[in-house]
């Protein structure tokens, strides 16, 4: 079951039970006085929470977010989070998580490519509690083995695979089930589910080994 | 600036209030391993505390992002362009050389594979004499040719996501490169037909159709997408004509507006499975259907 710090509230939007954290809007998402709503159809780590998966969170964590964009999940992790340093390659998302970073003052963005941690590994420091990750590249068990030296022992890994990105011919559950024990290389999983509102994703949980 | 050593964090070079000097070192620097940053920058007396600290780190990088986007915005579709014809032209170079090398290497050495395996193989030799050298030299310098076109690929495909996501998403980044670098731009790509789109690549058998010699063409580059070549030949008009639809709106969607959208690439997927499924129903195949499918 998850456990939410209370950073991330259930509340009611809409007439029904979605969640929600306390910050600046970013995205036009439903407001209630200082919450805003979480919006599981976009966010793959939301529809992950929301499906209660095996996530331990207590809210001042230190993460690591890789594949940004435009800043829409990863203003929630800041929300609740401590320090977020949020890694994007593309510089047009970057343009809109540059405003999601100026109003908030824990959250660090920078223009870096994932599957070369060297090239931050300046900036980032080490033993963060939490690895996000929802890059579509080839290779995304690497990215998530490689910046594993960003976590500290124990630390969570928090991954949405998309299927597309391995391989667009073959079956996604044989592409899940290459990437997954890849992974294991670095972590020990404790949870998968496929995220029924993000076709084509599988929703990892594994703790760094 | 100097760069970091290995193991410093971006603020240990970087004077105190000097806020260009910081992006750079955000920007430029590396290191093989974190550290504890916040602990050391207070320790060096960097930052009065960890929350100075983050303050600083917080200005530092924001500012260093919004110069990286300025200057990256200026990666255009003109750079991918060249990027995948330096990347074909590099590939084509070192295959033909890989021949030659290969070959002469053959009169030097004992069992050499062909090919740019081969020329690897012999780049790792120790020359024994003036001939040999001349063959390692030439094997080495194949090599490096080989590896540049490799980084060429991975550079378009992190390239052709950003300046057109929706097409790179659909047709893979190498193959957008491709349509991109076939009609000039992506400007002209958006402007095109479907129907011009679909034959890109198969000039040749167009012109030659249109002087009365020849069949149409089914398809041009877009040939290579593994709905193409991964439908059978009765169906491949029909897959390539379907694709084409589709790839000429992602175009105009990353030309004109630029933002991801989902729901195209689900429509494609859908018509594609109904064209498959053809071959299921033992249908013979062919257009025989009076072309009612809708062209976008």
């Amino acid at each position: 079951m998850t456990n939410l710090p209370d950073g991330i509230q259930r509340r009611e939007f809409d007439g029904r039970q979605r969640l929600a954290t306390r910050g600046q809007p970013v995205y036009g998402e439903p407001t209630d006085g200082e919450w805003r709503c979480w919006d599981a159809g976009r966010s793959k780590l939301g529809a992950m929470l929301e499906a209660g998966m095996e996530i331990d969170l207590v809210g001042g964590e230190g993460v690591l977010y890789l594949g940004a964009a435009s800043g829409t999940t990863v203003s929630h992790v800041a929300d609740f989070a401590g320090p977020t340093y949020a890694v994007e390659f593309a510089p047009r998302p970057m343009g809109d998580l540059l405003d999601v970073a100026e109003a908030r003052n824990n959250l660090f963005p920078l223009l870096k490519d994932a599957r070369k941690p060297d090239t931050y590994s300046h900036i980032v420091e080490s033993d963060l509690d939490v690895l996000v990750q929802d890059v579509a590249t080839r290779g995304q068990a690497r990215v998530a083995v490689d910046n594993a030296r960003f976590l500290t022992d124990d630390g969570q890994l928090l991954l949405a695979i998309k299927a597309r990105s391995e391989d667009v011919t073959a079956d996604p559950e044989t592409v899940f089930d290459s990437v997954c024990d890849e992974l294991t290389e670095a972590y020990e999983i404790i949870d998968r589910q496929r995220l029924a509102s993000h076709d084509d994703h599988l929703g990892v949980v594994a703790r760094k080994r | 600036m100097t760069p970091n050593a290995a193991d410093s964090g971006w603020f240990e070079s970087v004077d105190s209030g000097d806020l260009a000097g910081a992006a750079d070192a955000i920007r430029r620097g590396s290191a093989d391993a974190p550290a504890d940053w916040p602990a050391q920058a207070v320790e060096a007396g960097v930052a009065a505390d960890t929350d100075d600290y983050y303050a600083q780190l917080r200005t530092a990088t924001i500012d260093a992002a919004r110069e990286a986007v300025a200057e990256r915005e200026g990666a255009d579709d003109q750079q991918l362009l060249h990027a995948v014809r330096a990347m074909d032209d590099a590939t084509r170079t070192a295959n033909e050389l890989a021949e030659r090398c290969t070959e002469w290497a053959n009169t030097q050495f004992d069992d050499v594979a062909s090919g740019i395996d081969g020329a690897r193989e012999i780049a790792t030799c120790e020359p024994d004499d003036p001939v040999q050298e001349r063959v390692v030299a030439l094997a080495t310098r194949i090599d490096n040719l080989a590896t540049e076109a490799d980084e060429l690929r991975g550079f378009i495909e992190r390239l052709a996501p950003e300046v057109a996501p929706n097409l790179a998403e659909m047709a893979g980044p190498v193959l957008a490169a491709r349509l991109i670098s076939l009609a000039g731009g992506l400007d002209s790509l958006a402007k095109k037909p479907s129907g011009t789109v679909q034959v890109l690549g198969a000039e040749d058998a167009l012109f030659a159709h249109l002087a009365g010699r020849g069949s149409s063409p089914k398809h041009g580059i877009i040939y290579t997408h593994p709905y193409v070549n991964g439908t059978r030949p009765e169906d491949r008009g029909s897959a390539a004509r379907a694709l084409a639809g589709k790839l000429t709106i992602a175009a105009r969607i990353d030309h004109y507006s630029g933002d991801f959208r989902p729901g195209i690439h689900d429509e494609l997927d859908d018509r594609m499975a109904t064209i498959r499924a053809r071959a299921d129903d033992g249908d013979g195949g062919g257009n025989v259907d009076g072309d009612t499918e809708e062209e976008q």
